[in-house]
């Protein structure tokens, strides 16, 4: 089961760049991986650290770049990443939302996404959220907790409240904590009930 | 209502179904350890079992090694390769997975293996972490590539959403002139139709071109159904596929063949069965193809010459042209017959099986490999092909001619493991894909025939088989 998403209420990182693609995101060294989780701390690895990184090097040894949104101090354990235009572009790696939930982030707000991208999040209980440039202005500049709630759709800073869209069905899946597996195995006994009459008639498989 | 072969099959299958997607059930999944660690990772991470063992059968192939195997796998150089096998070993042993291990005698590249087994059977829906998967049509199978969201999805719960291709008639009929295989058609027919030519779309290969070819062509036309834009490519049932499949390990015995066998003889469309596109084609057009691009729908006949941009009206096409012919390092207008090979790659699941192998020795045969190329491989599509071809002794025919003669697996088609191209080098592949890169950074990838690679490898340029 994934997670369920229901209220989430965090500092929000704001890495202000438009076409952040998913090379970024995560570097093709690290596909080599023979692993889902573990991508966190090679999330944006050559934008967060100084030196080149590889499969295998101990992370926590590793020089920072102690500009990179993610190693100051003030957004450590942000949960809400906020960037520009054109999120997630590039190769369809679904390593790409699994290094941005693995380092523990649950939502992205930006003024649009990749579609492969988009689609892939909602896979892994990442809530990609939609808002105009006015609102992401806005939202880059306030600097307090940020409470997302999915069953209201809105986001709310401490003056405001924004309303947002998303697909009913991912949100039930998203709300549920359904994933697709999770979600199928809610038909498990029609499935096998399936089985049962489809085993007598293609007896031999 | 009449149907056509793929809505048969579909409606087979169908679980459950919503608006505009269906949840169809899935009787095989091959795995293989490129696209399974994940999977098998989220299984474990969400305490899932898989939903039925014996619906999969795993075999590691693409980045097993082609040279001596004696020491195992924890004798693989490339510690990532070693890794990712011994990964798949260690998940199908936990989760109880029937394993082909590396140094079995039936490994091989998971397309060759499953119908060679009998693992792949007419009428049954097969998937795979591996876009080839449409290989196994070629029984009259549903049968289509996947992600690894959707190979853990499959492990999980048997099944698998699915929304409902169109169908796509492609009909060939004549004969075939001599030395013109099944590569040569399916080669031909992207060149016609385009790598998007079947998108959205489940092929159907009729007409008596088809039924003419042999189960082993089929596979190769279907295997490159992905590269014309269709997830799946598929042959109705025959004679031949019921015998291809008989005495198989996993195919039934007794009354179960008898019942499988009355079921498998309904596995066609039926006579007037609505088809969304059809497209004709005829067999005395299609000579020996070669690939001159960067996509497999750059090609063009053996005696054929390379397009020209300058010629071409449709801005967008002649730019592509200019940009293939710019990275392969060609000019417009040459021969494609003149053009000087480095090496030879005779394998893939595209091409690797034993009717594949006869054909090439027959072509090497008491011939030496050209002084220019500096190696020309045969990596056979499985352990039992490799048996078989020594037994007729192909493999003395080929390393007495100058090529290599290695162990079973994917090798240079797609050069994860230690078999690649050097950049600047051009290669007659019987592969399937001509990317930029594909095997090599900087290489350059010529899609054949068989025959042509042999014929090419003797010349030490692309040739027609003398």
């Amino acid at each position: 089961m994934m997670e369920k998403f229901t209220k989430l209420s965090s500092i929000a990182a704001p890495l202000d760049r438009a076409n952040i693609d998913t090379d970024a995101i995560i570097p093709k060294q690290f596909l080599k991986s023979i692993k889902r989780s573990g991508f966190g701390p090679n999330l944006f690895d050559e934008w967060r650290y100084e030196d080149h990184g590889e499969v295998g090097m101990d992370n926590s040894k590793r020089p920072l770049k102690k500009d990179f949104v993610l190693n100051q101090e003030q957004y450590q354990g942000a949960k809400i990443l906020l960037a520009r235009e054109n999120f997630g572009c590039g190769s369809s790696r679904e390593h790409a939302p699994w290094a941005l939930e693995d380092y523990g982030f649950k939502a992205i707000i930006a003024p649009n996404f990749a579609d492969i991208f988009y689609n892939n999040c909602f896979k892994n209980g990442l809530l990609p959220i939609v808002q105009s440039n006015d609102v992401m202005d806005e939202l880059f500049a306030f600097k307090g907790e940020i409470t997302i709630d999915l069953a209201t759709q809105t986001i709310r800073t401490d003056s405001q409240i924004y309303d947002f869209e998303v697909d009913q069905e991912r949100k039930r899946r998203l709300i549920n904590g359904l994933d697709d597996i999770g979600l199928t195995l809610q038909y498990a006994d029609e499935i096998k009930a399936f089985e049962v009459q489809y085993f007598k008639t293609y007896s031999w498989i | 209502m009449p149907q056509t072969l793929y809505d048969k099959l579909m409606s087979a299958h169908i679980v459950r179904e919503e608006a505009t997607t269906s949840l169809i059930y899935i009787d095989r999944q091959l795995i293989h350890e490129v696209t399974s660690p994940q999977a098998f990772e989220g299984l474990e991470l969400a305490g899932r079992n898989p939903w039925r063992l014996d619906a999969s059968i795993a075999v590691p192939d693409h980045n097993v090694p082609t040279t001596d195997r004696s020491s195992g796998v924890s004798g693989i150089e490339d510690p990532i390769s070693k890794l990712q096998i011994e990964t798949l070993d260690k998940n199908c042993e936990a989760f109880g997975i029937n394993e082909i291990q590396m140094n079995d005698i039936r490994q091989g590249i998971v397309h060759v293996v499953g119908p060679e087994q009998g693992a792949t059977l007419p009428g049954m829906s097969i998937v795979c972490g591996d876009s080839h998967t449409s290989t196994h049509g070629a029984l009259g199978a549903l049968a289509f590539g996947i992600g690894t969201s959707e190979v853990e999805h499959v492990l999980a719960t048997g099944c698998l959403w699915q929304s409902k291709s169109k169908n796509l008639k492609i009909e060939v009929n004549g004969k075939l002139n001599e030395l013109v295989s099944a590569k040569d058609v399916a080669l031909y027919i992207i060149g016609q139709i385009g790598t998007a030519g079947g998108t959205g779309f489940a092929i159907e290969f009729t007409g008596l071109t088809i039924q003419n070819l042999s189960i082993e062509g089929r596979m190769t036309l279907c295997n490159m159904s992905i590269e014309a834009g269709a997830r799946v490519g598929m042959v109705a049932v025959d004679d031949k596929t019921i015998e291809y499949v008989k005495g198989r390990p996993m195919a039934p015995t007794g009354k179960q063949w008898d019942k499988a066998v009355t079921y498998w003889e309904t596995l066609h469309s039926d006579e007037g069965a609505h088809f969304d596109q059809t497209i004709s084609l005829d067999a005395k057009n299609i000579k020996p193809q070669v690939t001159w691009g960067t996509s497999p729908e750059m090609v063009v006949a053996i005696d054929g010459v390379i397009p020209d941009p300058e010629k071409e009206s449709d801005p967008v096409k002649a730019e592509s042209i200019k940009n293939a012919l710019n990275y392969i390092h060609l000019k417009a207008n040459t021969p494609i017959n003149t053009v000087i090979i480095d090496k030879v790659f005779i394998g893939s699941c595209t091409n690797s099986r034993i009717e594949d192998l006869r054909i090439a020795a027959s072509v090497a045969k008491g011939k030496h490999v050209a002084s220019n190329v500096k190696l020309a491989l045969v990596v056979p599509g499985s352990g039992l092909i490799k048996k078989q071809a020594e037994a007729e002794g192909l493999d003395k025919i080929f390393t007495d001619a100058g090529f290599e003669w290695r162990e079973a697996g994917c090798s240079m088609c797609l050069a994860m493991n230690a078999d690649k191209l050097e950049p600047g080098e051009r290669c007659a592949s019987t592969s399937n894909r001509n990317f930029e890169g594909r095997q090599g950074q900087g290489s350059f990838t010529h899609l054949v025939s068989p025959a042509i690679a042999a014929s090419s490898a003797i010349a030490g340029h692309f040739s027609e088989v003398k």
